[in-house]
């Protein structure tokens, strides 16, 4: 009778302990709305035209390190950055880097310039709310997403990133086959 | 003697005339240019005096004490406002637009001046936010006296949502 009691209290005591490991674990923090940072989980899909028309598909992209770039016009940081991810794209593109960035303007015609002014030859998406949700809230910009070569999510960078730092990132992770 | 004295005052008159036309020249330029910087160049974030600032932890405060005392407007970006915003606040259109700018005009116009107002952006980082100098100077300029704007240092993301404060998406 007495080993059945500790046998249930240890099964209870397991229980609680993983019920515990679970909410720690990669991609399940949750913020104030309950959305996650999904580090860890699989990049939801992103299906749409690019500026240019052409189709644009994440699950299309598995193999590839993808650099995924939220960014507007009207910010000052995204534009820093611009420059090096078109170098990059030059750079890596051979070793299988695939930058895709989606802008959150709300109209078409100010990152329609702005694509032709900084010569972005990435595929380059409109947002939209539903699309900032989908990744865990884009509450300001940039934010950074680095998905490897399954499809996962490795990293997120909210604000204007170390670039130094970044492409070592994307160094490494195109180095890990 | 004399004429030649009329003649010389005929020519002061005349360059009298012509630093008159090049002076209104010049200062109609400078209103045109001041205009286009307006319209173009973002207003700094720095134009607001600190003492019309408000941080995220004291707004809440505020809020939850009295929810309805000041009407909320963030005058940055739709999609970020859809997907979420503080608890009550409306859209007002982007600070660094004309069109936000005109929005803003027509949401205030007929309120009291002394109506307690709190402008929030979030966009980007505070000192790079194209869009928090330019409603402030607006709302100035309307004369309104009794604006707070919330002084959000990183993005709302981090700065408001992150920290548990009340937050809604437009759906």
């Amino acid at each position: 009778m007495l080993n059945r009691r500790i046998r249930l209290w240890r099964i209870l005591g397991c229980a609680m302990l993983a019920g515990l490991f679970a909410g720690a674990g990669p991609g399940v923090a949750q913020d104030a709305m309950g959305r996650t940072s999904l580090v860890g989980l699989r990049a939801p899909d992103i299906a749409r035209a690019d500026l240019r028309g052409a189709p644009v598909s994440l699950a299309a992209l598995r193999g590839k390190v993808v650099l995924l770039n939220f960014w507007a016009t009207w910010c000052a940081p995204c534009r820093v950055e611009m420059p090096r991810f078109v170098a990059w794209q030059k750079q890596y593109g051979v070793d299988g880097l695939q930058i895709v960035s989606v802008s959150i303007d709300d109209s078409e015609p100010p990152a329609r310039a702005l694509v032709e002014r900084m010569h972005l030859d990435y595929p380059v998406v409109m947002g939209d709310a539903k699309l900032g949700e989908r990744y865990g809230g884009v509450l300001g910009v940039p934010v950074t997403f680095l998905i490897d070569r399954r499809g996962v999510i490795r990293a997120r960078i909210d604000g204007e990133t170390d670039l130094g730092a970044l492409q070592g990132k994307i160094e490494a992770m195109l180095a890990a086959h | 003697m004399r004429r030649s004295s009329t003649i010389g005052s005929g020519m002061k008159r005349v360059r009298g005339c012509t630093g008159t036309i090049l002076f209104g020249l010049c200062a109609a330029a400078l209103a045109v240019s001041s205009v286009h910087a307006q319209l173009n160049q973002p207003v700094s974030a720095s134009v607001i005096p600190r003492d019309r600032l408000l941080e995220p932890d004291a707004l809440n405060h505020e809020l939850q004490s009295n929810p309805h005392g000041s009407l909320i407007l963030q005058v940055g970006s739709k999609v970020l406002f859809d997907q979420a915003h503080i608890h009550g606040a409306e859209y007002a259109g982007p600070g660094s637009r004309p069109r936000g700018i005109a929005a803003l005009r027509s949401r205030v116009a007929n309120l009291p001046r002394g109506q307690a107002i709190v402008l929030y952006c979030g966009c980007c980082p505070w000192d790079r936010c194209p869009n928090i100098g330019s409603a402030w100077q607006l709302l100035q300029q309307m004369g309104f006296t009794n604006v707070k704007v919330l002084h959000i240092a990183n993005n709302f993301g981090s700065d408001w949502v992150s920290r548990g404060y009340r937050a809604e998406s437009t759906h």
